[in-house]
């Protein structure tokens, strides 16, 4: 801290940085108030562009050291009954709340294709074998690249497709017992 | 009835809170005493104000009283009792009273404790106290009502959350407000100062037990909230760079900061633009926190249910409250001339090197908090930050930060050489050392654990090294006892709570060597982990007053020889219509055996196993912590404070 020698101007400029910073922070969070009041901001996501429409084809690899099958395009051109893709990484917390939800759905016989988001190997490994393997396969987007082209909001974030590999229903943020009850359940039976 | 008044209470400290934040401030600008003297009166009557709504609240879930909205929504008349009471702040509305009420004790201590505060000083921070106050109480009576009455009343309530059904996390957030709250009053401190256009050793010395006050509240705080999510959650964690953590990290680095640059305030008044400013960002902090968690603008997993309105409400609290002092800080800092001057390697230096170190973590813990919320703003991307970042960018930084955190008590005020603090360090060094090659060589692969197991050692042996040289225990060894015994407690303080870091910093590197396994096994099969075995012997029903669950029973063993019995819990709880599982920990010095159980199926039971070597460590370090900052208060210098006398009083150390 030389403050005796800094020159008196700018020292008189620094002073107000603290102020500019803070009143664009402000602004910052006003524009996120609003947006959320006319929808144009939400944390807890979007509605999907993609409903309706057929599912992004991905050709991805498998994730070493899981022992778990990859898939390729056909298994969402066409997966010849409602599946799930579920996007998640091992860093990420809320998909440890939403693991249970997963397993269990898999239990029940839902078929559930993970897509292992920005992850290490290893790292997702780990993951599986912690907390249990609801996927019935699993491919790597070590770039995010796969996000991109379904227009992710975060992770965890979980789209049901159809039999003809339409996308028929995104939920973004960890799916809830509630979520599943209420929303998925309708689903995979309209959709079976 | 009581509802009403309750209702009446709050706003009547709303009345009393406007009075406190204007005739003082009046007063104290127009030399009036008569004024001035009003500041004490009115901080004790919106303090007796707050306390009877507080009552009144406390009292409405005590008898379940399910006419009042609050109640219905949180409480269930089947909890017990520790828990109703809880629930009376662990909701939005309560916890604000909560919040109201603590800010309220601060300022009647204020003019309690401060009755040797110059008569203007106290008046300013008392009428600081007030606007702050009157800030809160509007925003409690205008959105955030907790007496609101229901028509007709509920035949029951709808029951707390039942993950929070529990005592960590029922005493988890009035810690946590006292930290944050206390920043509330260093705060005031600066401002008053920045009216007043002088900062003196004397304003050091009157912040710097509300800093230490504030930064061991906050410790325990996030301490607390660190265990709970360690044992409750049940994801063998213990920190997870959530926003809402990251939003209680925030304001413990910069009140960190603050209660180091206040020791350069007061002993060689340097560094007060600096300190000035780290107060205000300190409470900004808060601040901040309070409006991310409240306004529903981030997701997380932690968040209050929250709604836009409330948030624009604290969005315009925030912007007057951190905008007007920035300006104020911008239009009289210049005034605030700077007298001390020092070299770069001196006690004073180390302690810049600190400051611009934990501001350093702060900021960047603060982008990586705000910066996916900016992105979806500015760029409608979607990004995640998530721990892999702060591993990356906080850990680099933190290594500077403890290395200079053993040497810097050792050096001179004013110009050291650095030669001797290493010469009585080298002993450390090479401890330190010395833990990490056989950390590293036992353990093999990571070398975080290793290089967290040097550091600890490094710190804790630097903090006796520290004690041992203040009362000369290698050199004049005889009256060394007695030297303890003079030893001012502010510099026992220092070394307990570095110390403390340092245990915590234990705990994190075993943390960083625990294993764990995810089993599904029969009744009497056993899992091996960590050399111990772990033998299933049954499950089975059992009942609690608002759930019913399933609880695991497992036998640990060690070479045939019994260890501990386990039993994991799954609860669930019907009216809240929620599941939770209760971690079942056996703790030792040495490591936590952890159990929880998962699924049932088919006469199989799914376990998951943890061997967390030194976790309690991670928070008794913090405790540790806390208590050096409560010796470090309980020196007389903090309360023997007029600047007349400091003279006389504080010369031990120099």
């Amino acid at each position: 801290m030389s403050e005796a020698r800094r020159s008196a101007l700018s020292r008189r400029a620094l002073v107000w940085a603290p102020l500019g910073l803070a009143a664009a922070g402000g602004l910052g969070f006003w524009a996120m108030l609003r947006g959320m009041r006319d929808g144009s901001y939400d944390p807890r996501g979007v509605p999907s562009a993609l409903i309706g429409k057929a599912a992004p084809a991905l050709s991805l690899p498998a994730v070493e050291g899981t022992g778990l099958p990859g898939f390729g395009p056909d298994a969402l051109a066409a997966p010849g009954g409602p599946v799930l893709v579920n996007f998640w990484a091992s860093w990420c917390v809320p998909c440890v709340v939403e693991h249970p939800q997963l397993v269990a759905l898999q239990r029940r016989g839902v078929r559930i294709l993970g897509i292992n988001y920005k992850d290490k190997p290893a790292d997702a490994a780990k993951f599986l074998t912690r907390y249990g393997n609801p996927f019935a396969a699993l491919v790597a987007d070590a770039d995010g690249r796969a996000g991109i082209e379904y227009g992710l909001y975060g992770v965890p974030e979980t789209y049901l497709l159809d039999g003809g590999g339409i996308v028929r229903w995104r939920w973004a943020g960890p799916m809830t017992p509630d979520t599943v009850s209420a929303e998925l359940d309708v689903l995979l039976r309209r959709h079976a | 009835m009581i509802p009403e008044l309750g209702h009446f209470a709050l706003a009547l400290a709303l009345a009393l809170s406007l009075a406190q934040a204007v005739l003082p401030l009046w007063g104290a600008q127009r030399g009036d005493a008569r004024l001035m003297a009003a500041g004490p009166g009115l901080a004790l009557g919106v303090l007796i104000a707050v306390g009877s709504a507080f009552g009144a609240l406390l009292w409405c879930f005590a008898v379940n009283d399910t006419s009042v909205s609050n109640v219905v929504q949180n409480s269930h008349s089947a909890k017990p009792m520790l828990y109703k009471l809880a629930g009376a702040w662990g909701n939005h509305e309560g916890s604000m009273v909560l919040w109201v009420l603590i800010l309220a004790l601060c300022g009647a201590a204020v003019s309690g404790f401060g009755r040797g505060l110059p008569g203007a000083l106290r008046a300013r921070v008392l009428a600081v106290l007030g606007m702050i106050g009157s800030g809160f109480l509007a925003f409690i009576l205008a959105t955030s009502n907790p007496f609101l009455r229901v028509w007709p009343p509920a035949a029951d309530g709808q029951g707390l959350n039942p993950v929070l059904q529990d005592p960590g996390l029922a005493f988890h957030p009035p810690l946590l407000y006292l930290g944050y709250v206390g920043t509330a009053v260093t705060f005031a401190f600066a401002i008053a100062a920045l009216i007043e256009g002088r900062v003196d050793a004397a304003w050091g010395r009157w912040v710097r037990p509300w800093a230490l006050a504030s930064w061991s509240f906050l410790t325990l705080g996030i301490a607390l909230g660190s265990w709970w999510a360690y044992y409750e959650l049940g994801w063998g964690g213990y920190w997870f760079w959530d926003p809402v953590e990251n939003a209680s990290l925030l304001p413990w680095l910069a009140g960190c900061a603050l209660l180091h640059s206040a020791i350069v305030v007061e002993k060689r008044e340097a560094l007060k633009t600096w300190s000035v400013l780290l107060a205000i960002l300190a409470f900004s902090m808060s601040l901040l926190g309070t409006f991310l968690v409240r306004s529903g603008v981030l997701n997380s997993v932690h968040a209050f249910a929250n709604d836009p309105e409330r948030g624009v409400f604290i969005l315009a609290l925030l912007v007057v409250t951190v905008g007007g002092a920035f300006a104020l800080f911008a239009w009289r800092a210049p005034s605030l001339s700077p007298t001390g001057v020092f070299a770069p390697i001196s006690r004073e230096g180390a302690l810049v090197l600190n400051n611009l170190l934990l501001c350093t973590i702060a900021a960047v813990v603060l982008a990586g908090t705000l910066y996916p919320m900016f992105a979806d703003l500015m760029l409608k991307a979607k990004i995640s930050v998530g721990p892999p970042f702060y591993q990356a960018t906080v850990f680099p930084l933190a290594v500077p930060l403890i290395l200079a955190m053993a040497a810097g008590p050792l050096m001179a005020w004013k110009r050291a050489r650095p030669w001797p603090v290493l010469q009585r360090l080298w002993w450390a060094a090479l401890a330190a050392l010395v833990a990490v090659l056989v950390v590293w060589l036992v353990q093999g692969k990571p070398v975080l654990p290793a290089l967290g197991f040097g550091a600890a050692i490094w710190l804790i042996l630097g903090a006796l090294t520290d004690v041992a040289e203040r009362v000369a225990l290698f050199s004049r060894p005889r009256a060394a006892f007695a030297r303890a015994r003079g030893l001012p407690r502010a510099a026992w303080g220092g070394a307990v709570a570095h110390a403390g870091f340092g245990i915590s910093l234990l705990g994190m590197a075993g943390m960083g060597l625990a294993t764990e396994k995810l089993a599904a096994v029969r009744v009497g099969e056993s899992v091996a982990l960590a050399g111990y075995e772990w033998r299933l012997d049954g499950v089975r029903d059992v009942v609690g007053p608002n759930w019913a669950g399933r609880r695991a029973t497992v036998t640990v063993t060690r070479d045939g020889a019994p260890v501990t019995v386990l039993e994991p819990e799954k609860r669930n709880f019907p009216i809240a219509r929620q599941a939770t599982t209760e971690a079942a920990i056996h703790t030792t010095w040495a490591s936590d055996l952890y159990a929880v159980m998962g699924e049932e199926e088919n006469g199989t039971a799914t376990l998951r196993l943890h061997h967390n070597p030194l976790a309690p460590w991670i928070w008794l370090g913090a405790a540790v912590m806390a208590l050096g900052g409560g010796l470090s208060l309980s020196d007389r210098r903090a309360r023997v404070g007029a600047p007349a006398r400091r003279r006389a009083a504080g010369t031990v150390e120099a």
